[in-house]
């Protein structure tokens, strides 16, 4: 009973994710190792050594140094095979998304995704838009699975020093990463902003997306969308919370605009307080909304911030 | 080019799912079921390129005999013919993608397009799993999708924004939201898509076991949020956010 985590980085720089996983990884129970690919990733491993891992593996060979499905699937799957490892986790970012069901069919394991927590042998994840919680049973003699970031809290150095050593990489030329296209954004990550600002369809122009900006920034806030808004070209895909975007649990929420379809209601629900600010009373987003104000953003929003501003 | 895309029947997403008292499955009584919309996505895109390019584009479908109907509402959006592997049984994704790759190798298509994820089980697993069955490469969350000689550049949806890789073909691509819009079928495409080939076959014709490797045990109602409360006016929520909730 041992578990393989696969820690991620971008760029050279650990993503938060990370440590979810390793707290998911102490949950679960059992020894645990921990693998972390691409360039930078010597250091990256030797940051990964107070966390209570057996070893925490790395490889900087070109092969992997830069993120590709193929090629670090690939090499996930080689180390499982020597060290027999029960289960793999990752976070469920995108990167998680993407190589993890590939891990997961050449090993010929089952796969969870998106899991919440453990019952016993079994594993908790959400299914049809968080409206069910779902108990799975894997029966392959190694399960594979991507994490939920907000249904673990981030685990902090333990001390101790695991072990830390190479990994064998494997390649695949017919997959080549070419680069990043990157949002700039001076603003926090939605994975990482303790406070979310989100625009709805309510928000209607890229004059309202800037009003939420602005009380984004006053807060020191991330700023979120809802699909509409990104289908609408307003704000970036990336920015998208929901089933099929971010899934986020800050502790603050506002959502401006924001009707409240399952959709999006499914990626912002766990959050710890929720405000909706919506002028059409009967918007679901009241029945999650911890307080709702009936009001035109437009008209709340500049109020708000001058509220906010006098507190300061 | 020869693409074949991959369509999963899904009760309307819209609908909120009620669980059997039993927590056995989901009521589907009164529930109306649509094509996944992320694979409408894969569907249109498959079509834009054989409308350029040349070719045809297979749809297959698993599951009951129902899938018909959702390969008829494919079929209806440009896709020449399709395939349904008829089964009762309910698969994960590593029976789905064992049953794909029977199917794949039965038509030896250039591309595999699907959607990135069923919006009912979410799990977004089994277009990487055929990949990984098949050793082809894969491409997930496409953003925008360029064919050149053998090979297509995929710009992909990621956290933080978009990248940009290259695989050689055949791959497996699946489509995010921003890759196009998917039209509307008209009613004479409707009609004509009544008449389009669809083969009928068990897993036992296509010679695959497709044994599960995950089983949903039960399902439970997630725990509600306490009821909120309604304020009067922008000085009443930033008081009670600072007081009350003290997030401010």
């Amino acid at each position: 009973m041992s578990t393989l985590v696969i820690a991620e980085s971008r760029q050279g720089d650990l993503r938060a994710a990370t440590y979810n996983t390793i707290a998911a990884a102490k949950a679960k129970g059992g020894d645990f190792d921990i693998l972390l690919l691409g360039s930078g990733s010597a250091a990256g491993a030797d940051s990964l050594k107070e966390f209570g891992a057996g070893t925490v593996y790395y490889s900087e060979a070109d092969a992997v140094a830069e993120y590709t499905a193929e090629s670090y699937a690939k090499t996930a799957a080689a180390l499982v095979g020597e060290k027999g490892y029960t289960a793999v986790m990752m976070g469920a970012t995108t990167t998680g998304k993407d190589m993890i069901p590939r891990l997961g069919g050449l090993l010929g394991a089952g796969m969870v995704s998106d899991v919440i927590g453990f019952d016993g042998a079994n594993y908790l994840r959400p299914m049809f838009a968080g409206n069910a919680i779902a108990t799975i049973e894997v029966n392959t003699p190694v399960a594979v699975m991507t994490v939920r970031e907000t249904a673990f809290d981030a685990a902090a150095p333990s001390g101790g020093a695991s072990a830390v050593a190479e990994a064998a990489a494997v390649g695949d030329d017919r997959a080549k990463f070419i680069e990043y296209r990157l949002t700039e954004s001076s603003r926090p990550d939605l994975g990482a902003a303790s406070i979310i600002v989100s625009a709805g369809r309510g928000v209607k122009d890229a004059e309202g997306v800037k009003q939420v900006e602005a009380l984004a920034d006053l807060l020191g806030a991330a700023v979120g969308a809802s699909r509409a808004v990104v289908d609408e070209g307003l704000l970036p895909n990336d920015l998208q919370v929901g089933q099929t975007g971010k899934i986020v649990a800050p502790d603050l929420y506002i959502a401006c605009g924001i009707s409240g379809a399952i959709q999006h209601v499914a990626g912002m629900k766990d959050s710890k307080v929720i405000v909706a600010i919506n002028k059409d009373e009967e918007a679901p987003i009241f029945e999650v909304a911890d307080y709702g104000l009936v009001a035109d953003f437009a008209k709340a929003v500049p109020e708000f911030m001058e509220k906010v501003k006098a507190l300061k | 080019m020869k693409i074949l895309v991959p369509v999963r029947r899904v009760p309307n997403p819209d609908i909120k799912v009620r669980l059997k008292s039993d927590g056995s499955g989901v009521d589907t009584e009164g529930v109306n079921f649509l094509v996944n919309p992320f694979d409408e996505y894969a569907i249109e895109e498959a079509v834009q390129i054989v409308e350029k390019g040349g070719g045809e584009v297979v749809l297959v479908s698993i599951g009951t005999a129902d899938c018909e109907e959702t390969l008829r509402a494919g079929l209806a959006l440009g896709a020449l013919r399709g395939w349904l592997v008829e089964t009762d049984e309910v698969l994960d994704s590593a029976a789905i993608a064992d049953v794909l790759a029977a199917v794949f190798k039965e038509e030896s298509p250039d591309l595999v397009i699907t959607g990135k994820q069923s919006v009912d089980t979410d799990n977004n697993q089994a277009a990487q799993m055929l990949a990984a069955k098949l050793d082809l490469p894969q491409a997930c969350f496409a953003f925008k999708v360029e064919l050149g000689d053998g090979k297509a550049t995929v710009e992909r949806e990621i956290d933080g924004g978009l990248d940009v890789k290259e695989i050689s073909l055949p791959a497996i691509i699946t489509a995010d939201l921003r890759l196009n819009q998917p039209r509307y079928a008209a009613l004479p495409q409707i009609m004509k898509a009544k008449r389009k080939e669809v083969k009928k076959v068990s897993l036992g014709d296509l010679g695959v076991e497709a044994k599960s490797a995950t089983k949903i045990l039960g399902l439970a109602q997630p725990p509600a949020r306490a009821a909120g409360q309604i304020v009067g006016s922008v000085e009443e929520l930033v008081d009670k956010l600072v007081n009350d909730a003290k997030v401010l």
